[in-house]
């Protein structure tokens, strides 16, 4: 069991590998002559204004909250999945209940607006 | 995976966590904390896995780095302009939280010297995953259930706490 994810082991040193290979070659091949032209971001020719780190809308912080109780939702959903060959029909009535009653919580917020971007 | 394998991969897997916890706790920029928090979750996610808990490893990967961490970035980049920023990570009671953090190293050896360690003699469970899954939907049905009104509550409560107050 735990060997099986060896292979994954080996897939993330291979990944970390090809990318950290690709960024020191390239840092030992190329020239080096920056100035402040170069390093600035590109984007069609536009000149950027301040930095690409800004503050966002708070509205994402709602769809954020909902999300974490829909990925919480997500890790009995694996499970269930797992098992829904075997236990067939008792298993789906349980599950469509089991997201029914968390539905009610999305029908609440759309019923109260959060879902509208105003 | 027994023997010198899950000694060797428990001592790397071990060694990111505790860089990665480290990282946390020094960074001066704090997005670069939260994505050090994210590498140190990932790395005791396959520290489950090592002892054969892969559902909880899921978890651990789909919950912590998923939700918890993301919910971290999200509430630095949406509330402060703290993004761009270095920040000074200690202040100046020094002294106080290296006597408090001794204290509390000395406790931990103190109780890992005095517990027995006893091995189960149970046999290790394959495929948790499914075990799981079998017993939460027959055994376990209504706290399954429950699991959901629980959620639900959570649902409403965040959404009425954070949603900005019109009537």
């Amino acid at each position: 069991m735990p060997e099986d994810y060896l292979w994954v082991a080996l897939f993330l040193g291979v990944g970390v590998v090809f990318v950290a290979g690709g960024f020191i070659a390239n840092w030992v091949a190329r020239p080096s002559h920056p100035s402040d032209r170069k390093s600035s971001t590109y984007e069609c020719g536009e000149l950027p204004i301040g930095t690409s780190w800004i503050q966002f809308n708070v509205r994402y912080y709602l769809f954020a909250l909902i999300f974490v109780i829909f990925d919480v939702e997500v890790v009995f959903l694996f499970p269930w999945a797992v098992v829904f060959n075997q236990l067939g029909l008792f298993a789906f009535v349980e599950m469509v209940i089991f997201i029914a009653i968390l539905a009610i919580g999305l029908i609440y917020a759309w019923r109260k607006g959060i879902l509208k971007w105003v | 995976m027994e023997g010198i394998g899950q000694i060797i991969t428990f001592y790397i897997l071990a060694g990111i966590a505790v860089i990665s916890a480290i990282l946390v706790i020094s960074l001066r920029n704090l997005v670069h904390c939260v994505i050090s928090l994210a590498l140190m979750m990932l790395a005791i996610a396959g520290l489950y896995i090592t002892l054969f808990a892969e559902f909880i490893a899921m978890v651990q990967i789909l919950i912590y780095i998923g939700a918890v961490v993301v919910l971290f970035l999200f509430l630095i980049m949406l509330t402060l302009r703290l993004t761009d920023k270095d920040i000074k990570q200690t202040n100046e009671q020094k002294g106080i939280s290296f006597i408090l953090a001794g204290l509390l190293l000395f406790l931990l050896v103190t109780v890992l010297n005095r517990t027995s360690w006893n091995i189960s003699p149970e046999a290790v469970v394959e495929n948790t995953t499914s075990k799981i899954g079998n017993l939460l939907l027959t055994t376990y049905v209504f706290p399954f259930e429950l699991i959901s009104v629980v959620l639900l509550a959570c649902l409403i409560g965040a959404i009425v706490i954070a949603r900005k107050d019109k009537d």
